[in-house]
């Protein structure tokens, strides 16, 4: 009896966290696609997650395309391999990169399958990814509008001898030129530690 | 100018995501040069409407702004010249290609601290270390959004005033306020709830760390309070139902309780560990809401006052309400939730919100209970989320929700029409009168030039009273009642009490 650990209070294992924080950029990015207006906001539902009401796209394409971008991320966290997942906006006119989303991953090499669970409850993993949430939407009260009509590129940034998989391909860093950085809020599994901030374009007016 | 051109120089240098100035130019330079008139058809993903400044690129380099000769990306057409061996260039990396290319002429050999710094240079500057790691794209973009869509951001954030808006309503609003009064040095902090007009028709306003008191009926202004240390600020006012007592919530973390006859303090209640930015008075408990999240209620009466704590946000309340029979309080906090609280605990002692609505994307400082339709309750969003939207706190449905375009800061409903009135912040700084429940716009009342932060009513619900950031404050006349319709109400209610007149004799 004093052994069964409640649900809320079960250990997180490497699979558990990469779950978790997949899910989190799915979610995250969803966000971000919804508060800078690259897609249209009647494009977007409610749900509930974290505690939140979240929008998500219903979009078909656009929701393939994501979880595809998902999955595949959730295999590499669980490999370890992955060290930062980058949402770059730019404009569609002239490619000019406008923002620049970076979530860098800490992943705990020494947490392995057979491992002992660590201990952390759901619920404090789940508030502090709801900060992160809202934070990235309390962002659109300082990010500078984007007048022109943008696309966003997802970057994902791998351990070095990964064989690129199908549907992959090598791209370069595509930073913000003359940018202002913002740090926001982290989060942390235990097994994974999430930092996020974005990089904007400075407006040229002083 | 000639150090930003310096400075210009060294950012393009130091950034490796430029091309590098000095290069020989790609073949699609040159022959986008030599072209200068307009290109072949247009790529695939390049709508016909938006056409490319190709002509001007073969006379003269144009740069954004004077001196910024650093990137030469801006000054090449607009579309990267596609032409007819490789339609889209979009695709492809010129910049790192070009840099990948002309890096094989560097000598190969190289001092290892050399080598250090190069590492160094490149782990700083990339953010990562190249040899460690590679950055993958997933290909095949995913469908744009649609042609025509603009970006939504910029729509509302330059909405200009609709002229479809002033249509004939029935009733002749004045469009420009009864009054302004001068409100100076009236912090323009969106948290704090700075105004409250009482039953005895005194206006309280916070103005820093002092509150006045402006009489209605007189004119007359009194200085009723200055908070002692230079430091402090008033941070919210609320006026007990009969009007005699006024509390104030102060960033030092009390609660004081003033006497307005005798311009007396009655009592500091200190409970709270930090700012206590809104307030609210159900009888003879006054519920206060600082910037922990905290809310307590206290008795005024009794010399041990803080009777009970609500936890329910984790970041600062700044709208809190009881409703008008005193069954529920609600709260609103900066971390985007409405909690409906009872009046009474629960079983096990403490208490736990009834109803908490999530869907609120910003921070929820507007909340207000409808007067004529019990547990209806509106609240509205900040920046963020600019909503406004209509409860039933028992069955904890949103009954409506409307896009405000802008920062909604207040909520007042109007018995005498079946209307409510919001405050809005930025572009236009309006209150907009909306209809219930059809949720039409009634009339938009403009004239703020800075973001409204507080409003409230007059006791004879006629006039509304807004606070704004452009340190006044405006006395809108738009809920008078016709002097006839009024005569008849006055009837109806003398009427009934009447009737009970006579079954008591």
């Amino acid at each position: 009896m004093a052994k069964q650990l409640g649900r809320d209070q079960q250990g997180i294992t490497l699979r558990g966290s990469a779950e978790i924080v997949a899910e989190f950029f799915s979610y995250g990015i969803n966000s971000i696609l919804y508060q800078r207006g690259i897609y249209p906001p009647e494009t977007f539902t409610r749900v509930q997650k974290y505690g939140l009401t979240l929008l998500v796209t219903t979009d078909p394409d656009l929701k393939n395309y994501l979880n595809n971008v998902v999955e595949q991320m959730k295999e590499w966290l669980y490999k370890c391999i992955v060290q930062r997942l980058v949402v770059v906006i730019s404009s569609i006119e002239n490619n000019e990169v406008l923002e620049r989303w970076q979530f860098d991953i800490e992943c705990d090499k020494t947490a392995k399958d057979e491992s002992a669970p660590r201990e952390k409850s759901q619920k404090a993993i789940q508030d502090e990814i709801r900060s992160v949430i809202r934070q990235i939407t309390a962002t659109v009260t300082f990010l500078p509008l984007l007048e022109t009509a943008c696309a966003f590129d997802l970057l994902i940034y791998t351990d070095k001898d990964l064989a690129v998989p199908e549907k992959w391909e090598e791209s370069g860093p595509q930073f913000v030129a003359n940018s202002e950085e913002v740090r926001l809020r982290s989060f942390t599994t235990t097994i994974h530690k999430v930092n996020s901030m974005v990089a904007y374009k400075k407006d040229s007016f002083p | 100018m000639a150090q930003f051109v310096f400075e210009a120089d060294l950012h393009g240098l130091l950034k490796l995501d430029t091309p590098i100035p000095n290069a020989p130019p790609a073949r699609w330079q040159r022959k986008a040069k030599e072209s200068g008139a307009p290109g072949p058809s247009p790529a695939a993903g390049v709508s016909p409407m938006k056409p490319a400044n190709r002509s001007h690129s073969s006379s003269k380099t144009p740069s954004r702004t004077p001196g910024k000769s650093g990137s030469k990306i801006q000054s090449t057409p607009t579309k990267a010249g596609g032409d007819r061996y490789i339609p889209n260039r979009s695709t492809m990396h010129m910049e790192m290609a070009n840099f990948l290319l002309t890096k094989e002429n560097d000598p190969a050999e190289e001092s290892p601290t050399k080598k250090e710094q190069q590492k160094a240079w490149a782990v700083n500057l990339n953010g990562f270390d190249i040899e460690e790691a590679k950055i993958l794209r997933l290909s095949g973009k995913p469908q744009n959004a649609p042609e025509g869509y603009q970006n939504n951001l910029k729509v509302l954030y330059s909405q200009k005033a609709t002229p479809g808006s002033s249509r004939k309503n029935g009733r002749y609003i004045p469009s420009m306020p009864d009054r302004i009064l001068d409100a100076p040095e009236i912090r323009n902090d969106y948290y704090l709830n700075l105004i409250d007009w009482s039953s005895q028709n005194f206006l309280a306003v916070a103005l820093d760390n002092s509150v006045y008191l402006w009489n209605h009926t007189s004119g007359e202004i009194i200085q009723l309070l200055q908070m002692e240390h230079p430091d402090d600020y008033v941070s919210s006012v609320s006026w007990i139902k009969e009007g005699n007592y006024l509390a104030v919530g102060t960033s030092n973390a009390e609660v004081q309780l003033w006497d307005i006859q005798q311009q007396k303090r009655l009592r500091n209640m200190t409970s709270h560990s930090s700012r206590v930015g809104s307030l609210s008075w159900n009888s003879y408990i006054l519920s206060s809401g600082a910037r922990t999240g905290h809310i307590h209620h206290h008795d005024v009466r009794v010399a041990e006052h803080h009777v009970a704590t609500l936890a329910g946000h984790t970041q600062e309340v700044c709208g809190l309400k009881w409703s008008l029979d005193g069954r529920y309080l609600a709260s609103g906090g900066n971390d985007n939730l409405v909690n409906i609280w009872p009046c009474t605990q629960g079983d096990s002692g403490d208490f736990a919100p009834v109803q908490t609505f999530t869907q609120h994307q910003g921070a929820v400082k507007a909340v207000a209970w409808c007067p004529w339709q019990s547990n209806v309750l509106a609240t509205g969003g900040g920046t963020s989320d600019r909503h406004i939207r209509i409860w039933n706190v028992c069955s904890g449905t949103c009954l409506s929700a409307v896009d405000a375009h802008s920062q909604v800061c207040s909520i007042l409903w109007s018995t005498n029409y079946k209307e409510f009135i919001s405050g809005h912040g930025f572009a236009q700084n309006q209150l907009v009168v909306w209809k219930y429940p059809t949720m039409a716009k009634v009339t938009e009342l403009r004239g703020h030039t800075a973001r409204v932060l507080n409003l409230t009513m007059s006791p004879d619900g006629a006039t509304v009273a807004s606070a704004a950031a452009d340190e006044t404050l405006r006395l809108w006349r738009c809920f008078e009642m016709d002097p006839i319709k009024k005569k008849e109400k006055e009837k109806a209610n003398s009427a009934k009490s009447s009737i009970i007149h006579q079954g008591i004799r």
